[in-house]
């Protein structure tokens, strides 16, 4: 079931990306300042949404385990974070590249770029973590508590940096401006449509790396009981 | 009622074992002044310099400081399983953990009332001029260091690697605590009162502090008890 799933998703998935890809590289014009460089906006900002959308899931799946104990919201809840991480690597990177054409250089302590820069060290020292506990339930538990801290930690940086220097540019999608039109409609258009794109691009990720977590798990509960028999 | 008893009795245990041993003492002060000195070495900063990253220079000492004290905290219970017989006691996890951390508080507030007047005589500062507001911000930074410190070292006291995990855990989830408090401090270090505009940094760093310990409180519990 899972598998004709991921494949019904990477069907609409695959032909979406190069669909996209297309239309961006040919389809949208130029923008005025910035020239063709701008374009690497539209998988920048699809990919930060893609990773808060992850980051969300895990942790709905945390308090999930925290409240019923049940090891499957364990697995949703890190196969989520890092297919998360690699979403918010993306958007950083691509980000650091607009930054080094547009700015000259390729790090500012601009808000947004600290922001997510800290975002991404909360949760990777989330799987720091879960590599240094051996027992699962204990691994479980303490990871589940840590992406609780984390969304938390993670919402009040956000608060705090906002006041702080800032360069990057404001939000130009118009559910952000409140219906202000700021960019061409054909251009966010493109936004939503790689947005979904990518979307469903990370959910195939974490089913994949959901199936690799529970094969693990049975691996590992099958060396134990080859241990304790032994 | 019960909750705060107990966690009196857990600060006045751990007080009482580092008054007697004065290990975290000793280390993170001397560590303190050695931080305080290298950063000397390394900017040479002039008295204009100094007002304008003063701040961040004691923060940055203070959150080295506190990851030693706080390390300690529950790593200290882990010989003679201590720890297993305090979570079978009748104090609950709660006030374990909040005993902890007023305890790492107390110690933590103590070393920074010694190194203010060092980081004064080193860097040549009269940081007294506006005296109370530095005790507060210094006061409510130290709680969100005790605090997040002592619920990750909690959490990260059986593992592996235990000394690398908890800073790497502990500093990115304090950055709005510490950007706070450097930038208040940065203002109260040229005797001027906190401005208008400033008043942000101090709410976010009370809403840090009632978010982390609400949250801590909640779930000490579920990381204790095994």
């Amino acid at each position: 079931m899972r598998t004709k799933l991921i494949l019904a998703l990477g069907a609409v998935a695959g032909p979406l990306l190069l669909r996209n890809l297309y239309v961006i590289m040919f389809g949208v014009p130029d923008e005025m300042e910035q020239g063709p460089i701008y374009r690497i906006f539209y998988y920048h900002l699809p990919a930060f949404l893609t990773a808060a959308a992850c980051y969300f899931g895990a942790l709905v799946a945390s308090v999930l385990y925290l409240a019923k104990k049940d090891q499957k919201y364990d697995a949703f809840a890190v196969s989520a974070t890092e297919t998360g991480l690699a979403f918010a690597a993306v958007n950083l990177i691509t980000g650091m590249i607009w930054g080094r054409i547009i700015w000259g250089i390729w790090w500012a302590w601009d808000p947004r770029l600290t922001w997510a820069l800290i975002c991404w060290l909360v949760y990777f020292g989330y799987l720091m973590l879960r590599t240094a506990i051996d027992d699962p339930t204990e691994r479980a538990k303490n990871s589940a508590v840590l992406s609780v801290f984390a969304s938390a930690s993670v919402a009040v940086t956000w608060k705090a940096i906002e006041w702080w220097r800032t360069q990057h540019p404001g939000p130009v999608l118009s559910i952000r401006t409140g219906g202000v039109q700021k960019i061409d409609p054909m251009m966010e258009n493109m936004i939503y449509m790689n947005t979904l794109a990518l979307l469903l691009l990370a959910a195939i990720f974490v089913l994949v790396r959901l199936r690799q977590e529970e094969v693990q798990r049975e691996i590992d509960g099958l060396r134990r009981y080859a241990h304790a028999m032994n | 009622m019960t909750t705060l008893r107990h966690a009196a009795a857990i600060a006045r245990k751990d007080l009482r074992s580092e008054f007697r041993t004065k290990e975290s003492i000793n280390s993170t002060l001397s560590f303190s002044v050695v931080i305080l000195l290298l950063f000397s070495f390394a900017f040479d900063p002039s008295p204009d310099m100094i007002v304008e990253f003063g701040g961040g220079l004691l923060w940055m000492v203070f959150a080295f400081a506190g990851a030693l004290i706080v390390n300690r905290s529950f790593a200290r219970e882990l010989p003679n399983d201590c720890i297993d017989v305090l979570v079978s006691s009748p104090a609950s996890g709660a006030s374990l953990f909040l005993g902890k951390a007023v305890a790492a508080f107390v110690l933590l507030f103590g070393i920074e009332c010694i190194c203010l007047p060092v980081f004064g005589i080193f860097y040549n500062i009269t940081w007294w001029r506006s005296l109370g507001g530095l005790m507060g911000v210094l006061a409510l930074g130290t709680w969100a260091l005790a605090c997040a410190g002592t619920f990750f070292s909690a959490l990260t006291m059986n593992l592996r690697l235990r000394e690398l995990m908890l800073p790497m855990l502990l500093y990115p989830m304090l950055i709005p605590a510490l950007l706070s408090a450097m930038m208040l401090t940065n203002t109260l270090l040229t005797g001027q009162p906190i401005p208008s505009d400033f008043t942000v940094w101090l709410r976010i760093l009370i809403g840090f502090n009632i978010m982390f310990t609400t949250l801590s409180l909640y779930l000490a519990e579920t990381i204790l008890v095994r």
